[in-house]
């Protein structure tokens, strides 16, 4: 009864999203009013977590009767696994997204009550479409609630790599960050349809996009170390086009966060914030049918079936296509905004927008194009870190060393007196490259990575300067979080990439082996045991001159279903972290160990970490100022 | 010198226009030359991948050809189809799928003695997943893998 009460509430939910749209778009005598529009966008939420909550005690209580709990979970699995397992396959992580669709309309329908209504109401209703599509999708080509009959005697398992804590955070918090985006998306569709396109528009869009975006870069910044100590391959980017699909809309939302302000700030940048709100969810929407259609083959592509991925594809082009028509239709009668000068805040974060979006282009057509030539040609091929990095790198880079500069400017026109503050900083980054250049091993682009890392750390902090510091608005100080936290993981990124130090070698227990400043002691290999699983665990002392830390990496074997995983061992110290892995026998009585020395690696995600603290700090500056405001009325 | 308002309008839309072009030109240049494109066995044999370029070659690992060479951390295999088998070294752990009689992509080039050297083995990475290249087996593996009725 479950499953079925889940399948109902998805039914009921998709109805109520046709209704939506028609409240909202139809002939004039159907519309009613947005009390009406909030209270089915409200009710609508409130269905799909409903069935979202159905399908986590199904996975809960394994019931082996439903076919996706059968193919995708086993009674003898940790009960955390068990749950977050639910979106753990195709289904359910597409009932995830779109349950994360539904709640976003009716937080958009709670919290919007200052806005424009008849922007509001268009908005709704670009919320309804975009959710019928996507409950049509989940209901006749991946019902997560199908029955299967006789029920399995057992479940088939949940693929060992997903049994991991990263599991129960990485996915919910990224489509948070994918999915909060068509909030943004549907306020542009509503503004371009009834031509308000105002401060008052980027002032409601601006909490949505920010929200978003934290989520995204957690997720990311999540999911990047989830590869990085579960694959056991030391790498913590990959450019596969799964992750690129998560990237790109990050890159399109930090653009649209800064375009926003601007538009809240100066209404300026009007066609081009509402262009970049589109943009921003269509990548989402991109990278979810690169992800969910199963034209990508990874950890991620659970299944493989062609009819899901036309229909996403259909679903992408429709949303898309009308989204972009709609732009081009509208977008030539909004007024212009306020004219700015080339030395001026605005012209900086012209400036950002535009490295973004080249990046954003760049990335793009280098994920895709292996999909474009197979299509046309039939030729294969991949695109990997060569292009990925020499392409984006120097952008990226160039990028950075702009975000030193905008926050110096003033507002629509500057005599770049505060520049000269850039002198100290620039004098740092110089130094720590020259440095590099001289003493370090490695390529150009992270030496210079690191020169600009160390300049933009320092200049994060000029804002501040001259400020009192307890009076600095918190949305200034998260501008200042968020600026450090891209220096500190640019910093990480070149240090790691420049100086990591790798050992491969068979050795047979007793023996030593140094790598880096560590001298790492194999003592021994023991059989040992988990709930699901057996393993061979490798014991290692290792010690950087003084004192030793004992690390355990794995070889596991799970039985349900018989897969054999690395499970790598990793001790953080400051200076940066030594990861192990235990590979297989060799005849003689040997193991291969693979040892690595990263220095520095964990501020690439301590870098991300400040990022989305850095944002957390403005949304909750906005939201203080917000309900001050509404106390003084 | 604040441009009039029709005129940064138009400024904007070229400046933005010209990025899209920079962004595509620039990745339409990158591609040219780093892209890996993938090989089947008898192509390899045949010589259409040149030696030193990057590129990936997929088939399936035969059964009984995996050799261990004495450093203990490097392994020599054949990856082959019905028609042509191509000689891998490759030095790293392999993958946990990685298995004789299954489907292996490798990345690296092809040597002067016609060895390819791997610097990458992507194996399955569960036991549903078969390389795209390899997809016209994995109709028959899917069929053998659906729950029982």
């Amino acid at each position: 009864m479950i499953a079925e009460a889940g399948l109902v509430a998805l039914w009921l939910a998709a109805a109520l999203a046709l209704l939506q749209l028609f409240l909202a778009f139809g002939p004039a005598p159907m519309r009613g009013g947005t009390g009406t529009l909030r209270s089915i966008a409200i009710v609508e939420g409130l269905l799909t977590l409903f069935a979202m909550a159905m399908l986590m005690l199904v996975f809960a209580r394994t019931d082996l009767s439903v076919l996706l709990v059968a193919e995708n979970s086993h009674s003898a699995k940790p009960w955390l696994y068990k749950i977050a397992g639910a979106w753990g396959n195709h289904e359910g992580s597409m009932l995830l997204w779109v349950t994360i669709l539904g709640v976003a309309g009716a937080a958009l329908a709670i919290f919007s009550r200052r806005m424009e209504e008849k922007t509001l109401t268009a908005a709704l209703g670009s919320q309804g479409a975009l959710a019928l599509g996507f409950f049509a999708f989940l209901l006749f080509s991946s019902n997560p609630f199908a029955r299967l009959n006789p029920p399995a005697l057992e479940g088939r398992g949940l693929n060992p790599l997903l049994q991991d804590p990263g599991l129960v955070f990485h996915p919910p918090t990224l489509y948070l960050g994918y999915v909060g985006l068509s909030v943004a998306f549907s306020l542009a569709v509503g503004a371009l349809i009834t031509g308000r396109v105002d401060s008052g528009l980027a002032k409601a869009m601006q909490p949505w996009v920010l929200g978003a975006w934290i989520m995204l870069t957690l997720g990311i910044t999540a999911g990047s170390y989830w590869a990085y100590y579960e694959l056991g391959w030391g790498g913590w980017w990959f450019w596969d086009p799964v992750e690129n699909a998560s990237l790109m809309p990050w890159l399109a939302a930090t653009a649209l966060l800064h375009s926003v302000n601007v538009l809240a700030a100066r209404d300026s940048l009007r066609a081009w914030t509402m262009m970049l709100a589109m943009v921003a969810f269509s990548m989402s929407m991109v990278g979810t049918f690169l992800v969910r259609s199963g034209v990508l083959t990874s950890v991620h592509a659970f299944a493989v079936d062609p009819s899901r991925g036309t229909f996403l594809l259909a679903l992408l082009a429709i949303y898309v296509g009308a989204a972009f028509a709609l732009f081009a239709l509208r977008s030539g009668k909004l007024a212009e905004g306020p004219p700015f000068e080339l030395a001026s805040r605005e012209a900086a974060l012209v400036g950002n927008n535009l490295l973004l979006s080249v990046i954003l282009g760049v990335v793009f057509v280098g994920t895709l194009y292996p999909l474009f030539v197979e299509a046309t040609t039939g030729s294969k091929l991949s695109v990997g870190a060569p292009y990925f990095d020499t392409v984006a790198g120097p952008l990226a880079l160039l990028l950075a060393a702009l975000v030193a500069v905008g926050p110096l400017l003033n507002w629509r026109r500057d005599s770049g007196e505060r520049l000269k503050r850039l002198a100290v900083p620039g004098l740092v980054g110089v130094t720590v490259a020259a440095i590099a250049l001289f003493v370090l091993p490695g390529g150009i682009l992270a030496k210079a990575g690191l020169g600009i890392a160390a300049m933009l750390a320092v200049a994060a902090f000029l804002p501040l300067l001259g400020r009192r510091l307890l009076r600095t608005p918190l949305t200034t100080w998260g501008m200042v979080v968020a600026h450090f936290g891209a220096a500190v993981a640019i910093a990480g990124m070149s240090a790691s990439t420049m100086m990591t130090k790798e050992v491969l070698t068979a050795a047979r227990p007793g023996e030593q082996i140094s790598v880096g400043p560590w001298l790492v002691e194999f003592k021994s290999v023991t059989p040992t045991a988990g709930p699901n699983w057996t393993a061979l665990e490798a014991e290692l002392r290792a010690s950087p001159g003084s004192g030793v830390s004992v690390l355990k990496p794995q070889a596991r074997f799970y039985t349900d279903p018989p897969t054999e995983t690395t499970e790598s061992a990793i001790e953080t110290v400051l200076s940066g972290q030594l990861y192990t892995v235990l590979g297989r026998a060799a005849e003689d009585g040997r193991w291969q160990l693979r040892l690595w020395w990263k220095p520095l690696v964990t501020l690439i995600w301590l870098g991300g970490a400040l990022i989305a603290l850095g944002g957390a700090l403005a949304l909750g500056g906005r939201a203080w100022r917000g309900w001050r405001k509404e106390r003084e009325r | 010198m604040i441009a009039k308002p029709k005129h940064q309008r138009l400024v904007l839309i070229v400046i933005a226009a010209a990025a899209v072009l920079a962004a595509v030109l620039l990745a339409m240049w990158g591609l040219r030359s780093r892209a890996a494109y993938f090989y089947t066995p008898p192509e390899i044999v045949a010589g259409k991948a040149a030696v030193g370029q990057p590129v990936r070659l997929g088939g399936m690992v035969e059964k009984g050809s995996i050799q261990r060479l004495p450093d203990g951390v490097s392994i020599r295999f054949t990856v082959g189809d019905s028609s042509a088998r191509v000689p891998v070294v490759f030095r790293g752990i392999v993958p946990d799928l990685f298995r004789e009689g299954s489907g292996v992509v490798a990345e690296g080039h092809v040597a002067q003695d016609g060895t390819f050297v791997a610097d990458e083995i992507l194996a399955k990475h569960d036991e549903r997943y078969i390389p795209p290249e390899l997809g016209n087996q994995a109709a028959e593996h899917k069929a053998a893998k659906t729950v029982e009725k």
